[in-house]
């Protein structure tokens, strides 16, 4: 009983979202999300972590749990703000300031947590961690959920299944950064031009996926 | 903003019947300012449940530090210089901005004591300005960069200063102002050898040298002499005078540049004396005179180091100072056996 009623709050559908709950849905938001159109690259959203936060492997798996985690917050965060405050009210105009002040103020809790439990890890993600505030990709996602009619549950879903994206293309490129670090290559592409090439491969790479689904 | 409560005012008076305008403020303003508080509140109790104690040492030193931010030390900015002091991955007294007394205050938030360190200023090797011939008329923009990258600069010496101040517009400190010869000038007591304008200057011919030593060859050409002297009326022509009339061996030559060696160098002056160009300035303006008084015994040591044959006298009566002849340079009072010899009267610019 109780679980039936959270499953109609979780999976309760906006006006003109698809109406029911169903697996194979969920499976074509999570692909969508991690391959067909990565945010960072199909999207193109959270290109400045993507390239800054590239060097190390281990700071790229951080990263991507730091972000993976703003992202679901944010997600829970705006959704709830937005349907049960904003459209009530007939504020839907005030979406992306609101949406603004939730990222951040859940950046900011990030960090704090961060800062407690894994300085090594605040240390090594830097200027970057505060920057995941002005992260378009956390933006992105929270909008396109709004967008896209997704109910909590999908939203939730996508919003994970986002970050899983954002953490499988940061750490392939780090994985090849780390090895390009070695290669030898002309001086002049040294650093980040190489970096803006792989990325601009990796992203061709993952137009493939493009034919998989809608 | 008078203007903007008019205009609010007007329209609420106008539009009284209809509250919606009003309900069209007040809607938006309460929602986004209960998200607000919320949020504000949450994070403040998440302040005060993840809050990390930070060292008070880092604060304690911030405070006493100069906040110029200059980087100086090597660190971003005071903030990391603190830090990195309370870690100990720095010495307490690296702050090159910072006073002895604030060095001391440093060491003793740290518990430790500061080493003295000699004070070094950054010094400028060349005096050329207007002296310095120019070899084609430039226009373009007025930044030393710019210049030296248009044919190596408009000078026809290719080491000296451009003289558009790159160096005087980085000075976090004020330090540096243009000379009248279109050198710029380095106030000794502002400057803290912070090393920005030896970053900025693209001719490199800025230093760090020891404050103490107010002899230095303003010049950094390494031309030939006859070329040198033709493109600039102070340039160092590699004469080597200077190298023979020092009386400690401090100079020697590179090529055709004489350079002074800070460790070694007496500030005797007799070099920037000797110098035919004016290439060795002697930042010493007015120099003591020697004065023997009547404990000399007439030992004739003085005489011989003299390196102006200003001191007189024969061998067991009191020597005298020809005074017109005594540059100051002070040689002759080490050499005293029976510490006759006085300097007198000058101006010994203190550091």
């Amino acid at each position: 009983m109780m679980n039936s009623m959270l499953m109609s709050i979780i999976f309760a559908v906006p006006e003109g979202g698809e109406p029911s709950f169903s697996i194979a849905k969920m499976m074509a938001i999570i692909v969508s999300a991690i391959f067909i159109n990565n945010y960072v690259l199909s999207r193109f959203l959270g290109i400045c972590p993507f390239l800054g936060v590239s060097k190390q492997l281990d700071s790229a798996v951080g990263m991507g749990a730091a972000v993976v985690f703003v992202m679901v917050l944010a997600t829970l965060g705006s959704w709830l703000v937005y349907h049960k405050m904003l459209v009530p009210n007939g504020l839907e105009y005030l979406r992306t300031i609101t949406f603004i002040i939730i990222i951040a103020s859940l950046v900011q809790l990030v960090e704090m947590i961060l800062q407690k439990f894994s300085p090594a890890l605040y240390d090594a993600l830097g200027i970057f961690l505060p920057l995941i505030t002005t992260n378009c990709a956390i933006l992105g996602v929270a909008v396109l959920n709004i967008d896209d009619k997704f109910s909590l549950g999908y939203s939730l879903i996508n919003s994970v299944a986002a970050g899983i994206g954002f953490t499988l293309a940061l750490v392939l490129m780090a994985g090849l950064r780390e090895r390009m670090e070695t290669a030898n290559v002309p001086e002049a592409l040294k650093g980040l031009p190489l970096a803006f090439l792989i990325a601009g491969a990796m992203s061709i790479a993952f137009l493939g996926f493009a034919g998989l689904g809608g | 903003m008078t203007i903007l409560i008019t205009q609010i005012s007007i329209i609420l008076i106008a539009q009284q019947q209809d509250a919606s305008i009003l309900s069209a403020i007040t809607g938006p303003v309460l929602v986004m300012g209960s998200i607000g508080l919320l949020l504000g509140l949450g994070l403040a109790f998440a302040a005060k449940k993840f809050a990390v104690p930070k060292d008070p040492r880092v604060e304690a030193i911030l405070d006493v530090l100069p906040s110029a931010n200059c980087g100086g030390c090597g660190y971003p900015g005071c903030g990391a210089f603190a830090i990195a002091v309370v870690e100990g991955n720095t010495p307490v007294s690296g702050c090159t901005a910072a006073s002895s007394t604030v060095n001391s205050q440093i060491a003793k938030i740290m518990g430790t004591v500061a080493e003295e360190k000699e004070k070094v200023i950054a010094s400028i090797l060349c005096n050329g300005g207007k002296s310095a011939v120019d070899a084609f008329n430039y226009n373009g923009p007025a930044d030393c960069v710019s210049k030296s990258m248009v044919m190596g600069g408009q000078k026809v010496c290719t080491y000296g200063c451009l003289g558009s101040g790159d160096c005087i517009a980085v000075c976090p400190f004020d330090a540096m102002v243009m000379g009248d010869n279109g050198v710029p000038l380095i106030d000794s007591e502002k400057c803290v050898a912070c090393g920005k304008c030896i970053e900025a200057c693209p001719r490199n011919i800025i230093i760090l040298w020891p404050a103490s030593r107010k002899v230095v060859v303003a010049c950094s050409s390494k031309d030939k002499g006859g070329f040198a002297r033709k493109a600039c009326s102070v340039a160092c022509i590699g004469c080597r005078k200077c190298v023979k009339v020092c009386p400690v061996d401090a100079i020697v030559m590179d090529g055709f540049l004489a350079v002074i060696n800070p460790d070694k160098c007496i500030n005797c002056g007799l070099c920037a004396s000797e110098c035919p160009t004016g290439a060795i300035i002697d930042g010493i303006p007015v120099r003591p005179k020697a004065f023997i008084d009547s404990s000399c015994i007439g030992c004739t040591l003085c005489t011989r180091v003299c390196p102006t044959d200003a001191i007189e006298g024969s061998v067991k009566e009191k020597h005298t100072v020809i005074a017109d002849k005594c540059i100051g340079c002070g040689q002759c009072v080490e050499k005293c056996p029976k510490n006759s010899i006085k300097m007198m009267g000058g101006v010994l610019s203190q550091q």
